[in-house]
């Protein structure tokens, strides 16, 4: 064997070159030492990506086996697989994971959206669950700013493309709108899949002697260093990596969707993964380790889009809509047989051995030698330990005097204003690109507090939401951590869903700065803090560093994709107000807080100020009395209160198809601190509810006894207005043309 | 007469297949089977379904390279000689490209997909495919789609309307046909046509998605109780459509 150049032209590995490849000179030696020998260029592309932070998760993953991590439902271990994999009963399981796609959306917002759709869509499918919902998780800038929206309308309309093609309804997502992310938007999408138990497709590799095969699309020279790309900071330079981004098709994907899981229920399939980051090269490495065997690959066999790609390019290539099969021996027929049905490459690459090494060959020379292990996160690849620092900016929004902001005279206006901010308006005009309906089980779409699809076959439908607000993160990472994880599974329990698990997308700065490394410690344990009093455990999900512009880093941004089961269709419930006459109730304390607000900023233009503070110990008894109380079947609709406070949730809640619906809510709702801090505060651990009047004296009595506080505001009414307290009053139609128009005007 | 048989034809990249299959099958209790497009022949059913999504990705015109697929001609020959053939969304498409639907589906006005409910008015309550309906009556069923927008020249649109082919128009919920309840900018708000035979119907709304109550629509189902009732003489009630809700 050689392990000279094997190719013409291939550079001799050297520390300067490694340098090149993202590795730094302490990675390199380990690199040398772990192979006993200076590797090949292949070799040197291999560890370069399996080594990057991307798909190492070495300064995190020290932290993230932090998480909770365990629960009775859980089926596999976070991290693990393609996805979380969730028990709901009925012998069906729930496959689901949220994952990032910033970095090539800032270069090229449209691929990089819908590589982002497919690429989640293929880790629930490669597990042999059939995708029933996406969600979307989007961070811009401000929407006035011309590139911001140049990003924002490409975004949208490439995860609609992806998505709409390929058959799975959007459901439910979130987009927030802030100067942090003018240069480095954020796009996380998130997926869902049910999958019964007994077809459950697992990424391992096992049987020696058993084949290796390529499925789907053929190989081609985009997407090389992908994973590299995504583990550094965006800069004037990163328009240059523009081929460092996929390109995807969504009617490929569809018809691998089809033909892999028809291969997988065909009992022939060993194992599956997804060619995501670092495509083969990641695939058939982490396989191999996960099952403590080898492979030998053959890359003169790998279908490839165009001729002279060298070993290095074919290994590293993240050409879209492929995936890597082991399949029994003496059955590749028949796997090749379906997948030729869908017009689809089913191709054997080489075979399972018992040497622990991934052996790549091709044309005769074997081009790289690695043992799977050294290569592997949970192996030897590197595990940082990076310096934490409180960042010096606290000192100065901490100390922030809440007082100092002037009183409106015209709380109308703050309203209209808050209703009409991007942030808080209405996303119609987004979600209407998406098709949140095919396969007819969409029960609530984006409107609602949580997206909702029912399963067919059983009484059972699942709740599903993705939440952070990265302000009050900034402000107080542990604790923004903590609401994120509480307003997502305040927002499941809203239709009447029980939150049973999350999937996290940790977005975050470079972690080399301490102060960055900082926050994204507080936060990882604001989310353990969280998920232990919910039992809700973390099944998996992603981080994304280096999400930095020349300006700065965004905020830090932990992404919850709450999942929530609903036992029984009949009795999930909305958000808005139905029937003049029912009354209104609010569940929890308010406090009157400030800190990190939508108003705050639009007052002052500052992100400043302490977040509100949540109890997790109340957060968790209002979630349970208000989740019996719709089993109960005695509340109309439920609605979490969240940016904007109190005056935006009730309007939103008064809006809606019946345009002579309103609300009227006495002082009852006023604490008696300033009106404009009642009116718009964003307290954590509160609810907006209706209810018949005769079921009134029920609610508030098992509030009472379930040590949650609840008390009576007003009633909806059919005049048409929002009315609070007398500081407000507002026409409905006003109110709900703002927030409906906001966005389509922006982009108009 | 025993169950109707729909076959639903799936191309590659069908994905609203399942829903109407779902609907005939499932909850109507028809025969519903599905029909690989690499097929020959039909075999032995009552009406085509070609069903909404991106046969072929859609990456050259909607639906034409579909119209290829070797089903196709067998579709053709079942609707020459009567054959009850439906198209939804991307089937209407199909079927335009095929020539058994005369006009085309462009680009929505928008240049943007386009995924809510609307309102469309049943102008001719006398075809195999609206017989439950009423003339005039509005009904409520959501459009997805990003090339939807009807187009056709004059004579042949002028055709479409004397022979009374237009059978769905997008409205407004009064029933009022204006330029703010049409979504994708087709021509005379035009959202389903009939060939001149009365036996192929092609919309861009989808009926199969606004069948089942729970997911709050019933509207659809109109259209394939119209066309079961074609078959079996046997009208819908109001006491078996409570019975059916669960």
């Amino acid at each position: 064997m050689r392990y000279k150049p094997v190719i013409k032209d291939e550079p001799f590995v050297t520390l300067e070159l490694a340098r090149l490849h993202g590795l730094t000179e302490e990675e390199f030696d380990k690199m040398v030492k772990s192979l006993g020998r200076v590797p090949t260029f292949t070799e040197l592309g291999i560890f370069s990506v399996m080594w990057s932070e991307h798909c190492s998760y070495k300064n995190s993953i020290a932290l993230l086996k932090t998480l909770p991590r365990s629960g009775d439902r859980l089926l596999v271990s976070a991290g693990e697989e393609n996805a979380g994999l969730v028990d709901i009963g009925d012998g069906l399981a729930v496959a689901f994971k949220i994952e990032s796609h910033n970095h090539p959306s800032a270069v090229e917002p449209y691929q990089g959206a819908a590589t982002g759709v497919g690429g989640i869509l293929r880790d629930i499918f490669s597990m042999g669950a059939r995708p029933i919902a996406v969600l979307n998780s989007l961070r811009f800038g401000d929407l006035a700013d011309k590139r911001v929206q140049y990003l924002f309308k490409n975004v949208v309309k490439g995860i609609a493309d992806y998505g709409n093609s390929f058959g799975v309804p959007d459901v439910a997502g979130e987009i927030y709108f802030d100067k942090c992310y003018q240069g480095n938007p954020l796009v996380n999408a998130m997926a869902v899949g049910i999958v019964e138990h007994d077809k459950v497709a697992l990424a391992s590799s096992k049987g020696v002697g058993n084949s290796v095969m390529i499925v789907g699309s053929s190989t081609g020279k985009d997407g090389i260093h992908g994973a590299t790309f995504a583990s550094e900071e965006i800069s004037e330079k990163s328009e240059t990596k523009r081929p460092a981004v996929q390109v995807g098709d969504p009617f490929v994907e569809k018809l691998l969707l089809e033909a892999t899981l028809e291969a997988i229920s065909s009992g022939y399939v060993v194992g599956v993964q997804d060619m995501g980051a670092a495509g083969i090269t990641c695939s058939t490495t982490e396989m191999s380790a996960k099952g403590r065997c080898g492979m030998q690959i053959d890359l003169d066999l790998v279908p490839l889009r165009e001729s002279g790609m060298t070993s290095y390019e074919i290994m590293l290539s993240e050409s879209q809509e492929r995936m890597l099969f082991i399949v029994e021996k003496g059955y590749e027929g028949e796997v090749t047989k379906i997948f030729q049905k869908w017009d689809l490459h089913a191709v054997v690459i080489g075979s399972v051995v018992d040497t622990q090494s991934v052996q790549i060959n091709m044309g005769n020379i074997t081009v790289a030698d690695v043992p799977a292990k050294v290569l592997v996160l949970g192996g030897d690849a590197p595990v940082y330990a990076r310096e934490a620092k409180e960042p010096g900016y606290l000192a100065k929004t901490r100390t922030f005097d809440v007082d100092s902001v002037p009183i409106p005279r015209d709380f109308n206006d703050i309203l209209l204003r808050l209703l009409g901010s991007p942030t808080i308006a209405s996303k119609r005009w987004v979600y209407e690109q998406y098709d949140c309906m095919v396969r007819t089980n969409t029960v609530m779409d984006a409107r609602g507090d949580a997206g909702i699809v029912r399963i067919k076959g059983t009484e059972k439908a699942l709740a599903m939401k993705t939440d952070c607000n990265s302000r009050y993160v900034y402000l107080n990472p542990r604790r923004g951590a903590q609401i994120a994880v509480a307003e997502a599974a305040r927002n499941v329990v809203c239709v009447g869903a029980r939150p049973i698990a999350i999937t996290n997308c940790l977005n975050f700065g470079n972690p080399y700065d301490p102060e960055i490394f900082w926050q994204f410690r507080e936060a990882i344990k604001g989310i353990s803090d969280a998920c232990n009093v919910f039992g809700t455990p973390v099944t998996g999900g992603n981080v994304s560093f280096y999400n930095e512009d020349p300006t700065g880093a965004v905020y830090p941004t932990p992404v919850i994709g709450m999942l929530g089961l609903i036992e029984d269709q009949g009795k999930i419930i909305g958000s808005r107000f139905s029937s003049p006459g029912d009354v209104v109730i609010v569940f929890g304390k308010s406090h009157a807080e400030i800190g990190g607000s939508e108003y705050l900023f639009l007052q002052t233009g500052q992100i400043v100020g302490e977040p509100p503070a949540i109890d997790l110990e109340s957060e968790k008894r209002l979630q349970t009395c208000v989740l019996e109380l719709i089993n109960q079947r005695l509340l109309v609709s439920a609605h979490d209160i969240s940016e904007g406070g109190l005056a935006v949730a009730l309007s939103e809640s008064a809006f809606g198809e019946n345009v002579n619906l309103g609300v009227t809510v006495g002082v009852g709702a006023l604490t008696g601190a300033r009106p404009d801090f009642d009116l718009f505060g964003e307290d954590q651990t509160r609810i907006i509810a209706s209810a018949r009047p005769s079921h009134v004296a029920d609610i508030l009595s098992m509030a009472r006894s379930s040590d949650v506080p609840a008390v009576t505001i007003g009633s909806v009414t059919d005049l048409g207005r929002i009315e609070i307290a007398g500081l407000i009053d507002i026409g409905r139609e006003e109110g709900e043309k703002k927030y409906e128009d906001s966005i389509t005007s922006c982009v108009a | 007469m025993g169950k109707v048989k729909f076959g639903i034809v799936v191309f590659p990249g069908s994905n609203c297949d399942h829903d109407a299959q779902y609907v005939a099958g499932d909850m109507m209790g028809q025969d519903a089977r599905f029909i690989w497009h690499k097929e020959s022949s039909l075999g032995d059913i009552d009406v085509v379904i070609l069903p909404g999504g991106f046969a072929y990705g859609d990456y050259l015109r909607c639906g034409a390279i579909a119209r290829f697929s070797p089903i196709m001609k067998d579709v053709v020959t079942f609707a020459r000689k009567g054959g009850t053939v439906l198209g939804i969304c991307n089937g209407f498409q199909v079927l335009t490209e095929a020539g058994l639907l005369p006009g085309a589906l462009l680009r929505n006005s928008s240049l943007r997909f386009v995924c809510k409910y609307v309102n469309i008015r049943v102008e001719n309550c006398t075809t195999r495919f609206t017989s439950a309906c009423s003339k005039g009556e509005v009904l409520e069923i959501p459009v997805a789609h990003g090339d939807g927008n009807y187009f056709a020249d004059n004579d042949t649109v002028r055709r479409l309307v004397d022979n009374n082919q237009v059978i769905f128009k997008y409205c407004t919920r009064e029933g009022d046909v204006t330029e703010s309840s049409n979504p994708n900018g087709s021509l005379m708000n035009i959202a389903g046509i009939m060939n001149e035979s009365g036996n192929v119907l092609g919309l861009m709304p989808h009926p199969e998605r606004a069948a089942d109550p729970l997911l709050g629509h019933t509207d659809g189902r109109k259209i394939f109780d119209s066309i079961v009732q074609g078959f079996t003489g046997i009208e819908r009630t109001t006491e078996t459509i409570s019975m059916e809700r669960r």
